[in-house]
């Protein structure tokens, strides 16, 4: 198995998300795979910061900000993912707005972006970079 | 000559501005096009939306109803000047003046500046609290001495004199309308309309007095006012309301000696050009053949033909408009179409009323009776579309024209007009003028679904009475187009939820994961996994937070609990027919005050606690499970409450124990999840306390047995239960509940309640008896079997919940840390903790609840 989960940082298709995601940082052990149990998404507090990471199918793993704006609530974990027209999204459990995984772009209100970070499996355990 | 083309626009209301969005339309760049455009509004905001100005009193703010994207009046090329009023109009010099005194050049000017109340000359008139209703700042100065009113008056029983003392009733002012005509709304409405008009405004609890003219309004001796009327009777009252009609603003035009019209206005053109061929008028102030307009869509009409024609177009005119109108006054359906009042020569009418429901309809037809003049409903106006576009496009009547305002028996078919009998040309939406040729385009250019077409076409976005036609003729082009007209459930599966319970129920399918495999793509999305946690826990009822149903669960089944602004959860035990013990009470009082939680008795007869974070909401449910209670489910699509009166076991009328029956149903019910919330009602005899007929399910007590009602709603859109069966046992009502149940599970669409999914069953009540009572269909025992099914494999699912720690682990704010999320924050409000605002927050005047430390 790949150690490099990351979909945002390892695949260099045409929506590159390397502008939002940040681009150093100290990476952070958060919990064991097993915890987030799959299609669904945890919250991590890193740093002070609430960070939402998602396991999707064949153990691919997202992190994005939990914070939703158009709610003002930090609730993204908790959303549902899935896709629409083939890109991996979550829907914000209070309006549900969609939100890219792997760029953070709003799909309804492409002005609003949510910060996306760079994660990794390593051994079993999940390691966020913020 | 100036190398630029200086407009100046006066008026920046609903027809000032719509005139901009043309000519921006056509002049994307207006610096480009050589055009230098001036807009100069009175008000001191940009154009907001007069037609919904009501909306102001139920919450709208002027931003809501601004019409002004934001950054349109920033172009190059063109400047808005706000507080900005023209006093003068130079017509040699070309230069207007304004009251500042600063001047300002024109090559073409545009009068747009709409009309003012008129207010009788009644002595008193200027008194404090007596109010005209046009501007936002009228409805500010409104509000504000609602606020020390006990009682209100609008003179004037017109349209926006009953809108206004709709607003009134609103405030809870005990609100009265005055009128000098015999009848309400004189001009739209005849006389027996009026009639029924008026008894069902009465009914609303506003008082009407017809033919009264006011004579003078001088200080009251129980009330602030007092109005004298000219029979010496008088009224008092706090506040008044002068609704009265309008005037044209006419005032600049006629100081600068343009032609006025006979009754007042800014004569103009086809061309909507005045006798002064470098000014144009557009809206309210203006006079067409002697005629003024006081809708909009004909001020619209206006702006587009000056805008073609400042652009050298001499195609479209301005040829006077359909002045039929619908709306919705306190609730009440009116509207009137074409000649509502009878007055072509020779021509006959249809009348039918129904003194039960007040209900008044007429139709006026041409004297060979082959065409339609114009009609008036009242009380219930869905053939106003209809009746409209027959009178407008000139179509032949049906055979027997009668039936077009009859009540259709149940299910039914109406002569209807059918779409396709519409020609290319007709107007299908009047505000913004789009014809039904466009929609046409709008579907063929891939517009498939009534957002798409609001968005392109603009039909629908004004008053909105468009959008059912719309809906109906863009459906009918997509079957035309060879389109399916399509009610799959989202892009993973090209199936309706009723054709994906039948796969599931059919090949025993127990995962979504086997359901997207066999029948979808992609991953899925947040339509179609609640669905399919839905129906699969219709069929198989297991638990829903099992490892592989938790994902699908939308936001509340997630978390057992609904989530509220902030992100925090209620909890709600069930309550079985709103019984409930002193000990139990004791019990939540002393749970809520531990976990210091917000407690409220909600109408479905139970105390909700709100404001727990999702790492409480374990420890609470555990504790509540250990005081005796339940899951109320009242985050699921779901039964929600059976709500009862008392009964015959206290109530000294009740005939049987509606308590005990409705305790019996919640148990019998609880945890079946539906394609939306189901509320049941019971009540003990006919006085029905517990509002039985306003549920998806209500049963009420007779001397010999019980009457079920179904398919009734509360809310949004009110709809009454129908009786489909009466004086049953029982058991016999329970099995027809089973039934009843079952097939709306199998049948409805997703998020669809009884009372649509009723209004849209084919067949209407009669097949639904035929089936339910009947067993039409053979299925009744299946449809038993099945609920059985349910109820058999019914659990807490808290109390699994609970046991469970791996599901228990799920319930915490983060997967790394004990603490709670710290942008949940309440303050204190009448001795209880609600949430902060976002304000209050930046404040943090507030008491941060810590992290529990169990
Ligand atoms: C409560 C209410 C409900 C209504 N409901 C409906 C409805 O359901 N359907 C419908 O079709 N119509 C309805 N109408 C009527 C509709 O709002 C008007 O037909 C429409 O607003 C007319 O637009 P207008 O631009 O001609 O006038 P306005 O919107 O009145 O705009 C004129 C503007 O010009 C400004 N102005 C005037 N003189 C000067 C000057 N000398 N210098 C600078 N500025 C000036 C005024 O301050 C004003 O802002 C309703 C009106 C009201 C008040
Ligand atoms: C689209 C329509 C509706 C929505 C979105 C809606 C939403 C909600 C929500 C979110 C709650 C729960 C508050 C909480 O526990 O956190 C609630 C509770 C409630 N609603 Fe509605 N509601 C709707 C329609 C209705 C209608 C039509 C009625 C009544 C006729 C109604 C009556 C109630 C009652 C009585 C409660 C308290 C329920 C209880 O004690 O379990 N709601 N509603
Ligand atoms: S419905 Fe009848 S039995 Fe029930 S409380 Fe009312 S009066 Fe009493
Ligand atoms: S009516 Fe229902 S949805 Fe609206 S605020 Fe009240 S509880 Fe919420
Ligand atoms: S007719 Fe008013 S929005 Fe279409």
């Amino acid at each position: 198995m790949s150690q490099l989960q990351q979909a945002a940082v390892s695949d260099s298709t045409a929506n590159q998300a390397a502008i939002s995601t940040a681009a150093s940082g100290t990476w952070h052990a958060v919990c064991a795979l097993d915890d987030i149990w799959p299609n669904t998404g945890v919250c991590a507090l890193v740093e002070g910061r609430q960070v939402a990471i998602f396991r999707l199918q064949d153990d691919l793993l997202y992190a994005i900000d939990n914070y939703d704006p158009h709610s003002d609530a930090n609730v993204i974990s908790r959303g549902i993912v899935g896709d629409l027209g083939g890109e991996r999204v979550v829907a914000s459990p209070i309006y549900k707005h969609h939100y890219q995984l792997s760029t953070g772009i709003c799909v309804e209100d492409t002005d609003i972006r949510l910060q996306t970070y760079p994660v990794e499996l390593r051994d079993g355990a999940v390691w966020v970079q913020v | 000559m100036n190398q630029h083309t200086r407009i100046v626009v006066v008026g920046n209301g609903m027809v000032g501005h719509y005139f901009m969005q043309e000519l921006v339309k056509r002049h994307p760049d207006l610096a480009a096009a050589n055009l230098q455009v001036t807009v100069l509004g009175e008000e001191p905001r940009p154009a907001y939306d007069r037609v919904h100005l009501s909306s102001f009193f139920s919450g709208s703010t002027a931003e809501d109803l601004s019409l002004v994207e934001p950054g349109f009046y920033d172009r190059p090329g063109l400047e808005l000047r706000l507080n900005a009023r023209v006093s003068h109009i130079d017509r040699h010099q070309h230069v207007v003046t304004l009251t500042d005194n600063t001047t300002l050049p024109y090559d073409k000017l545009v009068l747009a500046t709409g009309s003012v109340p008129f207010v009788p000359s009644v002595a008193g008139r200027d008194r404090e609290n007596c109010f005209v209703y046009r501007t936002i700042e009228d409805l500010e100065a409104m509000t504000a001495a609602g606020k020390t009113s006990k009682s209100g008056v609008v003179v004037g029983g017109g349209l926006l004199g009953l809108e206004c003392a709709k607003a009134l009733r609103d405030m809870g002012l005990d609100t009265h309308v005055v009128e000098f005509a015999p009848r309400l709304m004189a001009v739209q409405v005849d006389e027996a309309g009026g009639r029924v008009l008026r008894s069902k405004i009465e009914e609303l609890g506003v008082h009407v007095h017809t033919s009264r003219n006011t004579t003078a309004i001088v200080d009251g001796a129980t009330a602030r006012h007092r109005m004298v009327f000219f029979d010496e009777t008088w009224l008092e009252t706090d506040m008044i309301v002068f609704s009265a009609g309008i005037r044209p603003r006419d005032e600049l035009a006629r100081e600068s000696g343009l032609a006025i019209g006979a009754r007042g206005g800014i004569a103009i053109d086809d061309f909507s050009r005045s006798s002064d061929h470098d000014i144009y008028a557009i809206g309210e102030c203006a006079s067409w053949n002697d005629e003024m307009f006081g809708l909009v869509a004909p001020g619209y009409d206006m702006a587009r033909t000056a805008c073609a024609h400042l652009a050298g177009e001499t195609a479209s005119t301005f040829q006077g408009a359909d002045m039929s109108t619908k709306l919705k006054l306190m609730g009440v359906d009116v509207a009137s179409v074409g000649d509502a009042h009878g007055k072509t020569h020779g021509c006959r009418s249809y009348q039918y009323t129904d003194e039960v429901r007040n209900i008044y309809k007429k139709i006026v037809v041409s004297e060979d009776g082959k065409k339609l003049l114009g009609a008036v409903l009242i009380g219930n106006a869905d053939e106003y579309g209809t009746l409209q576009q027959m009178t407008v496009n000139n179509m032949a009547l049906p055979e027997n024209p009668e039936f077009l305002i009859l009540p259709a028996s149940d299910g039914k078919e109406k002569p209807g007009l059918g779409v396709d009998a519409l020609p290319d040309t007709a107007v299908l939406c009047s505000c913004n003028n789009v014809n039904k040729g466009e929609i046409g385009e709008a579907v063929a250019a891939g517009n498939c679904s009534i957002g798409a077409i609001k968005s392109c076409t603009k039909a629908g976005t004004a008053c909105g009475g468009c959008v059912p036609l719309v809906t109906q003729v863009m459906k009918a082009h997509m079957v035309k187009l060879g389109m399916t007209v399509n009610n799959h459930l989202c892009e993973h599966f090209p199936y309706s939820r009723q054709e994906l319970y039948h796969l599931v129920r059919v090949e025993q399918i127990r995962t979504f994961d086997e359901l997207l495999h066999k029948h979808g793509k992609g991953l899925g999305c947040d339509i179609c996994k609640p669905t399919a946690a839905s129906v699969l826990a219709s069929v198989w009822n297991d638990f829903i937070l099992k490892k592989d149903l938790a994902s699908l669960q939308d936001s509340n089944d997630y978390f057992l609990g609904n989530i509220q602004k902030d992100g925090s959860y209620s909890v709600v035990p069930r309550m079985p027919g709103g019984e409930v013990t002193p000990d139990g009470l004791i019990a939540i009082g002393q749970i809520a005050k531990k976990y210091k939680l917000y407690t409220k008795v909600t109408g479905g007869a139970r105390v909700d606690m709100f404001g727990a974070r999702v790492e409480q909401l374990p420890n609470i449910w555990e504790e509540l499970i250990a005081a005796g209670f339940e899951s109320g489910h009242a985050y699921g699509k779901s039964l929600r409450t059976v709500k009862s009166c008392v009964g015959s076991t206290w109530c000294r009328y009740g005939v049987d124990d509606s308590v005990g029956l409705a305790v019996q149903l919640e148990n019998r019910y609880k945890g079946l999840r539906a394609p939306h919330k189901i509320k049941f009602g019971v009540s003990g005899c006919t006085r029905e306390c517990a509002e039985a007929q306003g549920k998806d399910v209500g049963l009420i007590a007779t001397e010999s047995g019980w009457n079920l009602y179904v398919c009734g709603n509360g809310g949004m859109k009110p709809r009454h239960a129908e009786l489909i069966a009466s004086d049953l046992s029982k058991e016999d009502a329970i099995r027809m509940i089973d039934r009843f149940l079952m097939f709306y599970i199998r049948t409805a669409d997703r998020l669809q309640r009884t009372s649509t999914w009723r209004d849209n069953l084919e067949g209407g009540l009669d097949y639904l008896k035929d089936v339910v009572i009947n067993d039409s269909l053979g299925l009744g025992a299946e449809l038993e079997a099945q609920m059985q099914h349910v109820v058999d494999n019914y659990q807490d699912e808290w109390k699994t919940a609970v046991n469970d720690p791996e599901v228990r682990k799920r319930f915490r704010s983060f997967v790394n840390s004990v603490a709670g999320d710290n942008n949940i924050v309440f303050v204190k409000e009448r001795d209880q903790m609600r949430p902060a605002t976002v304000e209050e927050k930046k404040q943090a005047k507030v008491i941060p609840i810590l992290a529990t430390t169990e």
